[in-house]
């Protein structure tokens, strides 16, 4: 057959790639706050203050390495379950040099200390609207894709990536209302005032937990686990019920942010009583994934790849636990503030967002440069245990520490003077925070030996486009 | 008006999983849930099965 349509691989490599990179980029920035919190000698100066290496840190992890591997996942699994080729190639390129570029600008504003102080959405307006552009853009490429699709299904895969678009450009639209006050100065101020605008930064705040670093990593997940146990989803059925609900559900546990403040609190028994419901669907999907190797539980044994996606489900069924417990409001009480928090976040962030990530890069760059399987699969192996034991003793310590900080802050002696001063708990902190940082820096390790097997991989190897398919006319 | 949206959205929910779990929807499921796999990816693609 004479010169056969190819898939758009190109914007997946370059978006694989970038996940890598970008991984060992954030992933250093929090070794470097977290050597911060162990030695404050480290605040050398104020571009690499604490405060302002901490947002570094959680945009570059969250939108620069999770991001890019969200774009190459839905990239890729996009047009292999559609069986066409990407719509719209020149914008699905602007989406990969514009992301980029939002990526660098953060990389340089937020040291420099333009920030708009909204937590996971620090930076300033004239970032926003290119932000803003490029996600309309991703959108028009999916959905455009989605639209000229080979055959009659749309893959559940699919629906999760779709979801993750649509909401995410609703959320940061809304939440980045603002009005500027400087051009030069890339100053502005928040469309919305006082509790409102903390309801509004916390409904956009949670649903970025919900939709970028949940529904987004589930479409990878009802791709990759189904390819790599090379078997059919447990419950197709499960698939579509656990979806809905948790897009019915997810958009209402903001508040659970926001417990003892000056919200009314209706809203926060509302966000607590959606994030307990929340538990049901989430553990839908994580049984559907787990599930989805019954009968092929041997594989687990000798497959790394298969390991990464099977306890980066794990992971996500313990947090996707913990987080409706941490949300009911007694609970809350002693949590919130505290390293419990942090520790929540990274056994969701690290165990759950970055082992799909991992597994899910590691099946598709040797397909995208025509080999079968990673340089050394020993190395992925590797990579597979050091990211372990570095996530357990990260998440481990922060749990220590976080509960020993709340018991410490609500001690009080018989006369009604509090126990401890705060220092108290910071003094009585530093050995969790050290164990912490050997967690971070293995993980981190980890990443660097992917690096390194990337390049390998890649090396010598011509960059390969698979021919498109037909979809199969006949089912076995 | 808010009850009211609240109401419609729960008998939506309700409608989808009875929809879900109809032996209607079996079949069309069955097939998207082979998509994945009916797709052979890998390079050298001939010999190796699904």
């Amino acid at each position: 057959m004479q010169s056969q349509a190819t898939y758009n691989y190109k914007v997946v490599r370059q978006f694989s790639i970038m996940t890598v990179v970008w991984g060992i980029v954030g992933m250093l920035v929090g070794v470097i706050a977290a050597a911060q919190l162990v030695w404050p000698e480290l605040n050398v100066h104020e571009f690499l203050h604490f405060g302002r290496i901490r947002p570094l840190h959680t945009n570059a992890v969250i939108f620069a390495f999770g991001g890019c591997a969200l774009f190459a996942t839905s990239y890729y699994v996009v047009q292999r379950t559609c069986h066409t080729r990407l719509f719209a190639p020149g914008l699905a390129a602007f989406t990969f040099w514009g992301w980029q570029l939002v990526i660098v600008l953060a990389a340089i504003t937020l040291p420099l200390g333009y920030t708009s102080s909204k937590e996971y959405a620090e930076l300033e307006w004239p970032i926003d609207i290119l932000i803003a552009i490029v996600w309309v853009s991703y959108a028009i490429v999916f959905f455009g894709t989605i639209a000229k699709r080979k055959v009659s299904h749309i893959y559940v895969a699919n629906w999760f990536f779709g979801a993750f678009i649509i909401t995410v450009a609703l959320l940061h639209i809304v939440n980045s209302a603002a009005i500027p006050v400087s051009w030069t100065g890339m100053k502005s101020y928040s469309a919305y005032a006082g509790v409102q605008d903390a309801m509004v930064q916390w409904w956009y705040g949670h649903n970025a937990v919900g939709f970028f670093l949940t529904a987004g990593f589930l479409g990878m997940m009802y791709y990759f686990v189904p390819k790599q146990a090379e078997r059919p989803v447990y419950s197709y059925r499960l698939s579509v019920v656990h979806f809905w609900a948790l897009i019915f559900t997810y958009m209402w546990a903001g508040p659970h942010h926001l417990h003892y403040t000056a919200l009314p609190d209706w809203t926060q028994s509302v966000g607590m009583i959606f994030s307990l419901i929340l538990l049901a669907p989430s553990w839908g999907g994580m049984i559907n994934g787990i599930m989805t190797l019954s009968g092929a539980w041997h594989k687990l044994r000798t497959d790394p790849i298969l390991k990464f996606l099977i306890t980066a489900l794990s992971f996500y069924g313990m947090s996707t636990f913990e987080g409706p417990m941490m949300a009911v409001k007694t609970v809350n009480a002693l949590s919130h503030y505290t390293d419990w928090t942090v520790g929540h976040v990274h056994s969701g962030a690290l165990g759950w967002v970055a082992m799909i990530s991992i597994g899910s890069v590691y099946f598709m760059i040797p397909r995208l440069y025509g080999r079968t399987e990673m340089y050394s699969i020993k190395l992925v192996n590797a990579h597979f245990w050091i990211a372990t034991i570095g996530v357990v003793l990260y998440i481990a310590s922060m749990w220590i520490a976080g509960v020993m900080q709340g018991l410490m802050w609500r001690a009080t002696n018989a006369d009604g003077t509090l126990t401890y001063s705060f220092v108290e708990s910071v003094k009585a902190s530093y050995p969790f925070w050290t164990i912490r940082l050997v967690g971070g820096i293995l993980f981190l390790t980890g990443m660097l030996l992917m690096f390194y097997n990337m390049v390998k991989t890649i090396a010598g190897q011509k960059a390969y486009d698979a021919p498109v398919l037909a979809p199969a006319a006949a089912h076995a | 008006m808010r009850v009211i949206v609240t109401v419609v959205a729960f008998a939506c929910f309700l409608g989808i999983c009875l929809w879900a779990y109809s032996k209607h929807a079996k079949a069309g499921f069955d097939e998207a849930a082979r998509l994945p796999l009916t797709d052979d990816d890998l390079p050298a693609a001939s010999g190796r099965r699904e």
